[in-house]
């Protein structure tokens, strides 16, 4: 029986050829195999959201994905959005408004805004909220977070 | 936690992984979307020898109108529902089931079959199904089986499922013009599971109910249709008094244990608060909107 997987797949943009182990989930691939260390392995069991990153175009949990599964796969983590530059303005709001403060949510928090800005033109404060639901932070007591989104929504719709 | 040592096989047919299954039998499992299943294995709470991979078989894909039915390819996503025109058309109550169903990053990974299979209790898709009185279509190499959902679900965690057989598709029926529908629940947090559920769906003439089916989740060890409280509300205008008549049958037909949220008798006062809500919003439910 194969317990050891080989996988072709696209990191951000990047083809990796690996072996992996059938059992390994995408976060710890990706920290542990990849050097990616952006993407957090919270609870693993889904709750947190601290592993949120982007498989072939939508947000996944990380913890709930097998690498052996995603041959083939693009997946796209905090790395690869923050060089392109694609949630610059989401980066700058979280400083501004002190929407991080010991940062462990910070990147499946980023992940998971820049999902709901990708679909809602004008999120209302109770849609954002909705959006990050399945985030947890224990630090900011998310209206700090909330402000940051919704400042970026505001910003986006003004420039156009 | 890590989950233990496993293999794993994509499978590249759908007989394919008829023959795996049939090969490994119970020590392997089925992998869907694996939103249940790897948390599950995260806690070690069981150890199979193989997962098999189902997730891209395009025989379990689609959804697809069926003269009076609709029928959706297990591997159907929670987003797919939410967005598909024919099931906001024809099977509206799934589509209001989506948004209660976890968050966006699960939901764009989980599968309507995998949810049906995993059968957990609080779950929303299970009630839905016995309250639509939905077909659940379970392949093996034996060849198609055609189950109702009310015989499905048959404990916690268990469905009428054989070890050999995986679930192809659901059909449900398309709903006509004076049937109503509504789902509501009561969590902690958004997307979490619920406390309590309930899925109700009628045939509405005006303040009337015909043929109600009260379904449950969250309150027993599997989805539970309450007969008394649907007798009850039954062909009745639904005032105040009838729907008191309900609650009261509810004492009946649900013999709630206690979790992790709560003892019995939070479990009984939930179910009456969402039985009375129900009814009050299917009676409200646009008309035009569903027509």
């Amino acid at each position: 029986m194969n317990t050891a997987i080989d996988i072709a797949l696209t990191v951000n943009g990047e083809t990796v050829a690996r072996r992996v182990e059938a059992r390994t989930h995408l976060i710890d691939f990706l920290r542990l195999d990849l050097g990616l260390m952006g993407s957090h392995a919270g609870c693993e069991h889904g709750v947190c959201g601290a592993c949120t990153l982007r498989v072939d175009g939508v947000i996944v949990r990380g913890c709930l994905v097998l690498a052996a599964s995603l041959d083939g796969a693009v997946v796209e983590t905090i790395e690869g959005v923050s060089d392109s530059g694609e949630i610059r303005d989401l980066q700058d709001a979280f400083v501004a408004r002190n929407a991080a403060q010991c940062g462990f949510c910070t990147p499946g928090m980023l992940m998971a805004a820049a999902d709901l800005l990708a679909h809602a033109r004008k999120p209302k404060r109770d849609e954002i909220r909705e959006a990050i639901s399945g985030n947890y932070c224990r630090c900011t007591g998310y209206q700090a977070i909330v402000d940051a989104v919704e400042a970026v929504a505001k910003a986006r719709v003004f420039r156009g | 936690m890590k989950a233990p040592p496993f293999g794993y096989v994509r499978a590249n047919s759908m007989d394919h992984a008829f023959r795996l299954l049939a090969e490994y039998g119970e020590g392997s499992k089925v992998l869907a979307g694996g939103q249940s299943l790897l948390a599950t294995l995260a806690f070690r709470l069981s150890e199979p020898s193989l997962l098999i991979d189902i997730s891209r078989l395009s025989e379990l894909a689609g959804i697809t109108r069926q003269d009076d039915f609709v029928r959706v390819g297990a591997g159907t996503t929670h987003t797919m529902l939410g967005r598909d025109s024919l099931i906001q058309a024809h099977v509206p109550l799934l589509n209001d089931a989506v948004p209660y169903i976890a968050h966006t990053a699960i939901r764009n990974r989980g599968t309507i079959g995998g949810a049906l299979a995993f059968a957990d209790p609080a779950a929303e898709l299970p009630a839905c199904c016995v309250a639509l009185d939905a077909t659940i279509i379970a392949g093996s190499s034996r060849g198609e089986r055609r189950i109702r959902a009310s015989a499905f679900f048959v404990g916690l965690f268990v469905t009428a499922l054989e070890p050999d057989e995986i679930i192809i598709a659901v059909e449900f029926p398309v709903v006509r013009t004076d049937e109503r529908s509504v789902l509501m629940e009561i969590a902690r947090r958004s997307g979490d599971y619920a406390m309590a559920g309930v899925a109700l769906w009628a045939r509405v003439d005006g303040l009337v109910l015909h043929a109600p089916r009260v379904v449950f989740f969250g309150v027993d060890d599997r989805p539970v249709l309450a007969s008394g409280a649907g007798t009850a509300l039954d062909g009745k205008r639904a005032d105040a008094a009838t729907v008191e008549l309900a609650q009261t049958a509810l004492d009946r037909d649900l013999d709630p244990p206690g979790d992790q949220h709560g003892g019995p008798a939070l479990k009984r006062q939930l179910a009456r608060t969402l039985l009375a809500r129900a009814v009050a919003q299917i009676l409200t439910q646009d008309k035009v909107a569903r027509a």
